[in-house]
């Protein structure tokens, strides 16, 4: 498996691809909200002026903050750059791709949310106990609808690393599957409930007490905020970009393809994401957000759809034996 | 054969769907918008097999289905919950939670049973009866775990959804057994709205517990 | 390294050695007790090195002495299987003994108790050796006694004279059910080692009821949901370093009983008992880690989550019978690798745990998290190794908690291959059981790890702990380098546990150091793999290059200010998230089905000054309906025949008539 020069380029190019476009996503998001609002919004490159400006400030920690308060950020960011560096964007078959398990890129988005929560207990306040307490009951109901969504894509593929099954279903013909509707409405409820939006958590509130995410964060700034913000925004293009390879693989190229196959396979990509943020973004206005102990019975809902989804595809696979 | 089984398959899901969405809600207004949705669901899927199987008498079924069940019956329902002026909150004996787990179990269980009871049938026949008892069920779940009169007549209705949904997959059912089963639970419908006019005049509320306290044989 | 030949004597010498250390403490205890650790540790290594030459070439050796029973006599036996056993169990009583050897010879080191230590070591090992059902039995009560004993030992404290109380009975009712299943296994003829019972064949219905008293005799001891009740009183209770043996090493000789009776000498797997046992450890690995989020106690936290990891091998050892009984052996193989694979892990990090807590214990004085807290300032080594712990029990990339959880789902991944529609149903439902418990268990360990290191300090004892002595660090860290390496190494130990899987399902996973950068592959490198080594460089090198960009380009400043806290920082530690706080969305969700959670609170009246009061009760209904209320009528029973002891003559002479008149009818309607 001696790697070649195209795929450790195209590899490169994936993890830098990522990290240049993540703010653009979330900056699309918001402006067209703001659209939807009738207000002007911020300029589409805000959220880069945003992260300039906050690397440039002092950062001010707490008093009672220990070390772990200041290296979470950096491992919050290498964890979901790592995962979102594994997801294939414009092409499969790139240097690292075989190690993109979609279990193992789960588990890595995992480690993330245990050392943020432990950042956002690291000061010994209440309202980072909130945060976090919450983060881990949104994060227990979410997982096994995850799994179960993967474990439904996984059968129907025979493998569980993301190329294959990107591959399996391209070469499906198409066809109208209640069990991959039920899967991808499962996976976008899951999406929505891991990536702290409406009708999950607010992104954009400022009061404390109705806060998930941006309760953990309370205490960060400058630089360190930075890289937590650019981990989510990384998080949200990683999830899109899981849902658009699993369940709308049409145009990725492949390695050999050659440039120009990977030139269209990026502007491909680029395109399915902008919309996808235009959907949220009108999604996010059209909703409200639910109060805490209702998300239980939203996110049992991704649940069952996903447990309804294997059963059909068991029910098809024994039928049509 | 492809594209047969794909569609009907589709739509028997989308009831299945339809019933755990029953199964989710709290406010009387949305069950009964949801059965609606779910007796159009059905008349398409009856539709549907009208045409694949080539026989034009089910489209009479669909019709009957997508009018009465789809629109007539819940506008009934409307009025009388308006007139009536009943509580439009439904209370659930057990948390939504847990009874959408039964429900996946009752799921489940319909399964295994159909698939090993129809060994050698049609696939059309034995997934058409797998999910319509599936759907039967889970109308029963509904009726045990809710408090409510109206919604106890919606599940008794979702009940006899599953029972058409299996009834046209198997190919078994003639049209006069149709339309009289169309007519009896016309007929039921009647019956129940009269009782529970009568309920709310007595006790002033369609919560069933209120009847315990009058059953004849309690000491 | 060592011939394989020699290897039975020397496993006799290491024995002698822990037996002769805990002679030697009961001889001349002032003199000699204190050696009882090094001694341990020599033993150890011995039995370790023996156990990996036998492991790793998949040798068999057996012998019999002419002790014991005169008709079948003390059978041994080291095969891969009690290798790869004895290496868990021998590593863990390494470690437990780096960590005596740093306990305080006068105040907590006790004559009376540490030979006890010694002597639950040899038995541990006896029981892996054991070849015949005499031996097993005997040294598995010798092993509870010496537990037991172990227990008892801060016997001044209630608590722990009834948790050593219950621990007997569950002991005795698992050894008798272990008798009814040897008997069951040995037949009339009564052939007890285990050459005979191998060879022997099962009628269905013995068989499954064997398999019933089984699962009872070993299960109580490894703690699975229902037989558990005894472990969140008696781990605790006991001195760390053996809590970390009890909870670490002894619930995998159960899981090594279970393994050499069902796989080995039941012979042919069925598919209801692979389907019962992945029920039962899809259940304890759920409603442990629920009991577990419900604790305050580090130690009854830690140990409710033995309950839960005991659940995720069961699974993994139901999966491996269900694909035997299926005719796929690589299937199985898998599912055994995935199973035993986090038996060792579970050693590592739930020793690594204890042994913390046991730091935390020592330095505070303290086992309430509602009284800790900031204690990664003041001991900083003991929270950096916690936290791998943590990491690690979490089930998180690059550590080894993963790998195994990997392959579990990997081998669940498997699952269309079974052919029993239920079955089928049943495996993914344990599947997102198991997403489930994964996910509660990370939940737990940032409350557990979050409450107790981080945050500020809330007593004086937490404000004014130390860091714990240089033999506890050495032994932590020698579990925490391990978790690391298995998590970036896991091929090594897969080739490892290839010979034991062919001796078992006749099968086993394709041999993995041949596999591209080092990963793993269950099936073949064209589907799933995984390459922990490649995960853990890429975040290293993510990690290293966002630190340099970030030093480059941001500005350096730090300053340090009090708390934000949205503008009204407080300055009372009592403000910061309690134990019970963290765990409150959880309980919410799934306390009111599970424990019938409720949440009292007393408001004063306005204008009083008294504190407004919240409370909130649990009621355990597994320790309600199967033991008190059984429990309940048994004496209530009892009661009414207490009546028996105070008759007259007469009545006396009355009842011994009747019972004789019975007797005889019986004899002649029998024959």
């Amino acid at each position: 498996m001696l790697p070649s020069l195209t795929s450790f380029l195209g590899q490169g190019m994936q993890m830098v691809l990522v990290l240049v476009l993540a703010p653009g996503i979330a900056g699309l998001t918001r402006i067209v909200k703001a659209r939807l609002m009738r207000r002007r919004g911020p300029p589409l490159l805000q959220p880069y002026h945003d992260l300039h400006k906050l690397i440039r400030k002092e950062a001010i920690i707490a008093e009672s903050a220990s070390w772990l308060f200041r290296v979470a950020p950096y491992l919050i960011f290498a964890f979901s750059w790592v995962a979102a560096a594994l997801v294939p964007t414009f092409a499969t078959g790139l240097m690292f791709s075989w190690t993109g398990d979609v279990i193992v890129i789960i588990a890595l988005l995992g480690s993330a949310r245990f050392f943020q929560t432990l950042a956002g207990m690291d000061v010994g306040t209440a309202f980072g106990g909130i945060g976090s307490s919450r983060e881990v009951m949104i994060a227990t109901l979410a997982e096994p609808a995850m799994l179960l969504v993967v474990l439904n894509l996984a059968l129907a593929a025979g493998s569980s690393r993301l190329p294959a099954i990107a591959d399996h279903f391209v070469a499906q013909p198409l066809a109208i599957r209640i069990s991959l509707a039920l899967a991808l409405m499962s996976l976008v409820i899951v999406a929505l409930a891991e990536n702290a939006r409406i009708p999950v958590d607010n992104p954009a509130t400022h009061l404390e007490l109705t806060m998930v995410h941006e309760a953990m964060v309370l205490e960060y700034s400058g630089r360190h905020l930075a890289m937590i913000e650019a981990a989510s925004q990384l998080k949200l293009v990683m999830y899109i970009s899981l849902i658009v390879c699993l369940f709308l693989p049409f145009g990725i190229a492949t390695v050999n393809d050659g440039f120009l196959a990977w030139i269209a396979g990026f502007a491909i990509f680029a395109g399915k994401l902008s919309l996808t943020a235009i959907l949220l973004g009108v999604w996010e206005v059209s909703i409200a957000k639910m109060r805490v102990f209702r998300v239980s019975e939203f996110l049992s809902v991704a649940f069952i759809f996903a447990f309804l989804a294997i059963m059909l595809s068991f029910l098809t696979q024994e039928v049509l034996r | 054969m492809n594209s047969a089984y794909d569609v009907s398959h589709f739509l028997a899901g989308l009831m299945l769907v339809a019933s755990f969405a029953l199964l989710y809600q709290d406010r009387i207004l949305a069950v009964l918008r949801t059965f609606a949705v779910q007796a159009i669901i059905l008349a398409l899927a009856v539709a549907w097999e009208a045409w694949v199987q080539d026989r034009p008498h089910l489209f009479i079924t669909a019709g009957l289905a997508f009018g009465l069940k789809g629109f007539v019956i819940p506008m009934a329902l409307h009025r009388m919950i308006f007139r009536l002026g009943i509580h439009r909150e439904v209370e659930q004996v057990v948390g939504v939670g847990l009874t959408m787990l039964f429900g996946l179990g009752l799921v489940a269980l319909s399964l295994s049973l159909t698939l090993k009871a129809t060994t050698g049938a049609p696939s059309l026949a034995r997934e058409g009866l797998a999910i319509a008892l599936a759907i039967i069920l889970l109308g029963l779940l509904m009726m045990i775990t809710r408090r409510n009169a109206v919604t106890q007549i919606i599940g008794f209705m979702s009940i006899e959804n599953g029972l058409i949904l299996g009834a046209t997959g198997a190919r078994g059912m003639p049209l006069v057994v149709e339309i009289s089963v169309a007519f009896s639970v016309l007929i039921a419908l009647f019956v129940f709205a009269v009782f529970v006019f009568r309920i709310r005049e007595r006790f002033d509320t369609v919560d069933v517990a209120a009847l315990e306290s009058v059953r004849g044989d309690r000491q | 390294m060592i011939d394989p030949g020699a290897s039975l004597q020397l496993m006799a010498v290491a024995l002698a050695l822990f037996g002769g250390c805990a002679g030697l403490a009961v001889i001349a205890p002032r003199r000699t007790f204190a050696f009882v650790y090094i001694l341990c540790i020599a033993a150890a290594l011995l039995a370790l090195a023996v156990d990996l030459t036998v492991m790793l070439t998949g040798s068999v050796l057996s012998g019999r002495l002419p002790l014991g029973l005169p008709t079948i006599g003390l059978n041994v036996r080291l095969d891969a299987l009690s290798a790869f056993f004895g290496v868990v169990v021998n590593f863990g009583i390494l470690t437990a003994s780096l960590y005596g050897l740093g306990l305080n010879r006068e105040s907590e080191l006790s004559p009376r108790v540490e030979p006890f230590f010694a002597a639950f070591a040899a038995a541990m090992n006896a029981v892996l050796l054991a070849d015949d059902a005499y031996s097993f039995l005997f040294s598995w009560e010798l092993m509870s006694v010496t537990s037991w004993a172990l227990v008892l030992a801060r016997h001044e404290d209630a608590e722990s004279r009834r948790a050593a109380h219950l621990y007997l009975i569950m002991a005795s009712i698992g050894t008798i059910a272990l008798l009814f299943a040897f008997g069951g296994m040995a037949g009339p003829a009564g052939g007890y080692d285990f050459a005979t019972i191998r060879a022997a064949r099962l009628d269905p219905l013995l068989a499954g009821l064997v398999l019933a008293a089984v699962l009872v005799g070993t299960g109580s001891k490894a703690g699975i949901i229902p037989l558990h009740v005894w472990l969140p009183l008696a781990h605790p209770a006991a001195p760390s370093h053996v809590s970390a043996l009890m909870s670490g090493v002894m619930t995998k000789v159960a899981v090594y009983g279970l393994v050499r009776i069902v796989f080995d000498l039941l012979g042919e797997p069925s598919l209801w008992a692979s389907a019962t046992i992945l029920i039962l450890g899809g259940a304890s690995a759920l409603l442990g880690v629920l009991y577990a989020l419900m604790q305050h106690d580090l130690k009854r936290l830690l140990a409710y989550h033995t309950v839960e990891n005991i659940g995720i091998i069961f699974i993994g050892l139901g999966l491996s019978l269900a694909f035997a009984a299926s005719n796929y052996p690589e299937l199985a193989a898998l599912a055994l690798t995935a199973a035993l694979f986090h038996v060792f892990n579970h050693s590592l990090f739930k020793a690594l745990l204890f042994l913390g807590s046991g730091a935390v214990l020592h330095s505070t004085g303290k086992r309430d998290l509602e009284e800790l807290g900031g204690l990664i300032h003041r001991m900083p080594g003991t929270s950096i190794l916690f936290l791998v712990g943590c990491v690690a029990i979490s089930a998180l990339p690059p550590l080894n908690g993963f790998v195994s959880e990997w392959l579990t789902f990997q081998a669940i991944l498997q699952s269309p291959n079974l052919h029993l529609l239920p079955l089928k149903v049943l495996v993914p439902t344990i599947g997102a059981a198991l997403a489930l418990s994964a996910a509660l268990a990370a939940a737990c360990f940032v409350k557990a790890f979050g409450i107790t290191f981080l945050g500020r300090p809330r007593t004086d004892a937490a404000r004014q702990a130390e860091e714990t002595n240089r033999f506890a660090l050495t032994a932590m860290g020698i579990l925490a380098a391990a978790c690391l390496l298995a998590g970036l190494f896991p091929g090594l130990v897969i080739d490892a546990l290839a010979p034991l899987n062919s001796a078992l399902l006749g099968a086993h996973m394709p041999t993995q150091t041949s596999m591209p950068w080092l990963s793993i592959a269950p099936i073949g490198a064209s589907q799933s793999s995984y390459n922990g080594l490649l995960i853990f460089l890429f975040i290293i090198v993510s990690a290293g290059l966002t630190a340099f960009v970030v030093r480059r380009i941001a500005s350096h400043a730090v300053r340090r200010a009090p708390a934000w806290d949205c503008g009204f920082p407080d300055l009372s530690p009592n403000t910061q998230y309690t134990a019970s706080s963290f765990a409150q969305p959880i309980r919410r969700v799934y306390g009111k089905t599970v424990f019938s959670a409720e949440e009292h609170v007393e408001m004063p009246p306005p204008g009083s000054m008294a504190p407004a009061r919240f409370h909130v009760t649990l009621r355990d209904h597994i320790w309600d309906a199967l033991y008190a209320a059984p429990a309940q009528q048994v004496l209530s029973q009892a009661r009414r025949l207490n009546v028996l002891q105070f008759l007259t003559i007469r009545r006396y002479l009355i009842l011994m008539f009747v019972v004789l008149v019975i007797l005889l009818i019986t004899v002649t309607v029998g024959t």
